[in-house]
């Protein structure tokens, strides 16, 4: 191409080279010093079928190997450029940065490696689910900033309907009211035509308003129904003992399995069905759509109450799956993450589903962390999954596109 | 299949837009319909393929009569549309849409793209319409675009093809491929309708003529007992003159200077791409080629709306490349933009407001802080007198006016006063042929009284009738300069140049 654009790239590359000397000499200056003692990480508890032995790392040499190799990739970029590859490069780089990371916290201590990524699958759910419902809805040209209101109209409506009727029937119920929003925001935006940020930002403070002072209301005094099961995990037979493997992937409670599930369907029917062909034309060009007899309002009004669904089961991991109860605002902006996970997956369901796991792991690495007790405050260590949204929507995921006609109104002539 | 309109009328609010109108389709011929724009073609069409129902007035298919109640009726029927906007998913591929909307599927809703790939490539043999059936629609030129469209419209088993202005994006050469495949698909018996406004293409490609005229038809005939002057008069309602009147070419100094000019697209790739000439005054300076070769980029550029990434532009020695926009109106450069209504004025202001939009902030407009209203509105009604703007006041919303009224009120804004030089972007696009004679006259005026002009248009006709010097533009370079004082200049030789053929 031209060299103009080289030279935007090799800046960014640059930037980016820059980025991991720096946390090389952090690791080398400040962090490898302080590790003193083997890091010890267990992959199998006793009582597994197949233990494996623990994987223990000698922790200082650790550190200094990995700042010396990140050191080298840094200059490496720096110097050469080597623009095709330097996203992914980055990418690298962070994650061995965050290996090193976790083995100075580790250092003379003991870390269930596998209890973390089974946590991280757990922790990247609702996030998946989120930003499924938005690959949904956006794929047929719906911005859905509702889907953090969503979440929680489904974690409200699984624990206060689980509370009353037991877990699947708060399940269907979370599904049903997730899908409702979806409609009422497709009412608003596609019938009404509404802006779309503004319709999602009422449906966010609606729910919210509702569901606290419902909560702090009612809930306070009628404990009662604020008691919902919780769904069990689900061993998958021969599968979950495999070591490590296992238990992150094979036993687990529906919620996991449904993202896995409802990720794979959804890739699906977008790309290999005659319906999820017209949905992504919608999508781009509502007008072609139109002339070619595919009912544009309709396309965009079923894509977004099923990702309104999609959400409230999503939603529903919060109580169902994971405490039982619910509080105020208890989505914590989770809804928000997983629209970043839709663009860092590129508004593709298994983009958004690996980006989820990602912002999952940034999740369970604060909290065990924290539980391991590092000098840094828990508060910095809580802003983790923030921090890796930003790092990764504004650093590593580069030129996404998004359907042509993302947040267009359509209106027939 | 014999297709029959019978007593049509279309209106929309109090605005009628198509009256009573007759027309027989017949298979194995081309039927050209001619009109301005504006003139209902389209909105005729748009009855006949479903997008639209008549008020009055019914459709016959073969002595039935029919009724469709949107576009996926007219296509069952037989009837499909290329328009004038390609309706195509820009990230799909050729065979992801030609089967939209009636996908070949299997169990479970599974898309079946090997079918469609080979339905693609059996239409496109039996037609001569060459196309990769996986090609992704964006990296193709409109050209291959356009057979996109025409194979979506035959996959739908269509026997009616209505083309809707489809030379407006191709080049001469493309126009001529085009008319064979026009005629390849008559030969195997399907009706056409061919809608434009330019008369050369009719009389070639048409066995009948129909003529359309502020929503009516004005006349039907033989295009080989009809002749140019007869069609222009009957399409636009009294004689007309085709020749531009010029004076001798007198050019005096260089008076715009463009060095190794480059300037990207938005996307950040290179729209112009180290390009040099001059512009002498009293000199029209034409810019041919195909719409997205880097004209916008240039005009917007120099207008000072776009950034110089490198290279310099000098205006009557004075260096202007990181002059603002305002600097450069006070030097006297005048810019009528491509998109008059993005860019040109501002819809929901009047008449009076648009005409100062460039002249508010100082006297006699301003003083101190205020504006002087009073002297705005006589001044700007007496300008839109003189330059034809046909308003009911100068107090009415711009956005009301016609587009030919609109882009007069553009030319008079920026032509009313001292000018130096003029930068008009597809200054005609659009309009009816009393707007495009009134503002041809008047930038030929501008260049008698010794301004610069540099035109872009993507009609060749128009760049050959203006321009003193014709430059090329193909993918941001200039790749071909003619000079018709010195010589004629053949119109196949810079279609070539325009599709390339000469880099």
């Amino acid at each position: 191409m031209s060299v103009l654009l080289d030279k935007a790239r090799q800046r960014q590359t640059r930037i980016s080279g820059a980025i991991l000397i720096g946390l090389g000499v952090l690791l080398a200056v400040f962090m490898a010093p302080d590790a003193t003692g083997v890091a010890t990480f267990r992959l199998s508890r006793p009582t597994d079928v197949w233990p494996v032995p623990n994987l223990v790392v000698p922790g200082g040499p650790f550190i200094y190997v990995i700042s010396a190799l990140l050191a080298f990739l840094g200059v490496r970029l720096f110097l050469r450029g080597g623009a095709k590859w330097a996203s992914m490069i980055l990418g690298i780089g962070l994650a061995i940065a965050v290996a090193a990371f976790l083995v100075w916290a580790t250092a003379g201590k003991s870390f269930s490696l596998t209890g973390m990524l089974q946590a991280t699958l757990v922790r990247a759910v609702p996030i998946a689910l989120g930003g499924l419902a938005g690959v949904l809805s956006e794929r047929v040209a719906v911005v859905n900033i509702g889907i953090e209101g969503m979440l929680l109209a489904g974690a409200f409506t699984g624990a206060l309907v689980g509370s009353l009727a037991g877990g699947i029937a708060g399940l269907v119920a979370a599904v049903a009211v997730g899908g409702m929003f979806g409609f009422i925001l497709a009412a608003l935006v596609v019938t009404y035509r509404m802006d779309q940020i503004i319709a999602g930002v009422f449906i966010n403070l609606f729910v919210l308003g509702l569901t606290s002072y419902i909560s702090s209301q009612v809930f306070q005094e009628y404990r009662a129904l604020n008691n919902a099961p919780v769904f069990r995990t689900i061993k998958i037979p021969l599968l979950s003992d495999v070591p490590v493997i296992g238990p992150v992937f094979f036993n687990q409670n529906i919620f996991v399995y449904g993202a896995f599930i409802l990720a794979g369907l959804a890739t699906y029917y977008l790309f290999h069905t005659r319906h999820g062909l017209r949905a992504r034309a919608v999508g781009e060009q509502p007008r072609a759509a139109d002339t070619l007899g595919i009912n544009v309002y309709r396309t965009r009004y079923v894509n977004v109450t099923v990702a309104g669904m999609v959400a409230g089961f999503g939603g529903a991991w919060f109580t169902l799956g994971s405490v039982g109860r619910f509080d105020e605002g208890m989505t914590g902006g989770r809804g928000f993450i997983g629209l970043a996970a839709m663009i860092f997956g590129r508004w593709h369901p298994v983009g958004a589903l690996l980006a989820a796991l990602v912002f999952g792991f940034a999740d369970s690495l604060q909290q065990k962390l924290a539980l391991l007790g590092t000098p840094i405050p828990s508060e910095f260590l809580a802003m983790a999954p923030y921090v890796a949204t930003i790092v990764v929507v504004a650093g590593v995921v580069g030129r996404a596109r998004a359907p042509a006609a993302d947040g267009k109104p359509y209106v027939k002539e | 299949m014999r297709v029959e309109l019978r007593n049509i009328t279309k209106r929309f609010g109090p605005v009628v837009a198509n009256k009573g109108v007759n027309l027989t389709i017949e298979p194995g011929q081309v039927l050209g319909l001619l009109g301005e724009n504006g003139a209902g073609k389209s909105t005729l069409m748009n009855v006949l393929c479903g997008l639209y129902s008549p008020n009055e007035g019914e459709i016959q298919i073969d002595g039935q009569s029919v009724r469709f109640a949107g576009p996926g009726e007219a296509i069952r029927a037989g009837i499909g549309m290329v328009h004038q906007h390609f309706m195509l998913v820009p990230v799909f591929t050729v065979a992801e849409n030609v089967i939209l909307g009636i996908e070949p599927v299997g169990r479970f809703d599974h898309l079946d793209l090997t079918t469609a790939r080979s339905e693609v490539s059996r239409l496109s043999a039996e037609y001569g319409l060459a196309v990769d059936p996986d090609a992704i629609i964006e990296t193709l030129p409109v050209g291959i675009q356009q057979r996109v469209e025409i194979i979506k419209v035959l996959f739908r088993e269509a026997d009616v093809l209505i083309l809707d202005e489809p030379t407006a994006v191709l080049t001469p050469q493309e126009v001529d491929e085009f008319f064979q495949i026009v005629r390849s698909l008559c030969e195997a018996g399907k009706a056409i309708v061919f809608i434009t406004h330019k008369l050369n293409e009719i009389l070639d490609i048409s066995d009948r003529i129909a003529v359309i005229r502020r929503g009516e038809i004005v006349g039907t005939g033989d295009p080989k007992k009809l002749a140019r002057p007869d069609l222009a008069e009957m399409m636009v309602g009294h004689p007309v003159d085709f020749d531009v009147a010029r004076a001798p070419f007198v050019p005096g100094d260089v008076i715009l200077g463009i060095q190794d000019l480059t300037v990207l697209r938005d996307d950040g790739a290179v729209a112009v791409d180290d390009i040099s000439f001059q512009v002498r005054s009293g000199e029209v300076v034409g810019i041919a080629g195909v719409q997205g070769n880097g004209q916008s980029a240039l005009i917007e550029a120099l207008a000072g709306l776009r950034r110089v990434v490198s290279g310099q532009v000098r205006f009557d020695g004075t260096d202007i490349t990181q002059a603002s926009p305002r600097e450069r109106h006070r030097l006297g450069i005048a810019h009528i933009p491509e998109d008059r209504q993005r860019a040109g004025l501002i819809g929901t202001f009047t008449v009076a407001e648009n005409m100062v939009l460039d002249s508010y902030y100082a006297p006699p407009y301003s003083a101190g802080t205020s504006i002087d209203w009073g002297r705005v509105h006589t001044d700007a009604a007496a300008v839109a007198e003189q330059y034809d703007v046909r308003t009911p006041s100068v107090h009415t919303s711009a956005a009301h006016l016609s587009g030919g009224n609109q882009q007069k009120l553009v030319v008079a804004r920026e032509l009313s006063r001292d000018t130096r030089f003029v930068i008009a972007g597809q200054p005609t696009r659009g309009l009816d042929v009393g707007s495009i004679a009134f503002i041809h006259e008047r930038l030929m005026a501008a260049r008698d009284e010794g301004d610069g002009l540099l035109i872009v248009s993507s009609e060749l006709d128009e760049i050959m009738a203006l321009s003193d010097r014709i430059l090329v533009m193909f993918k941001g370079r200039i790749v071909a300069e003619y000079a018709p004082h010195d010589a004629p200049v053949d119109k196949g030789d810079i279609g070539l140049a325009m599709a390339g053929a000469r880099v």
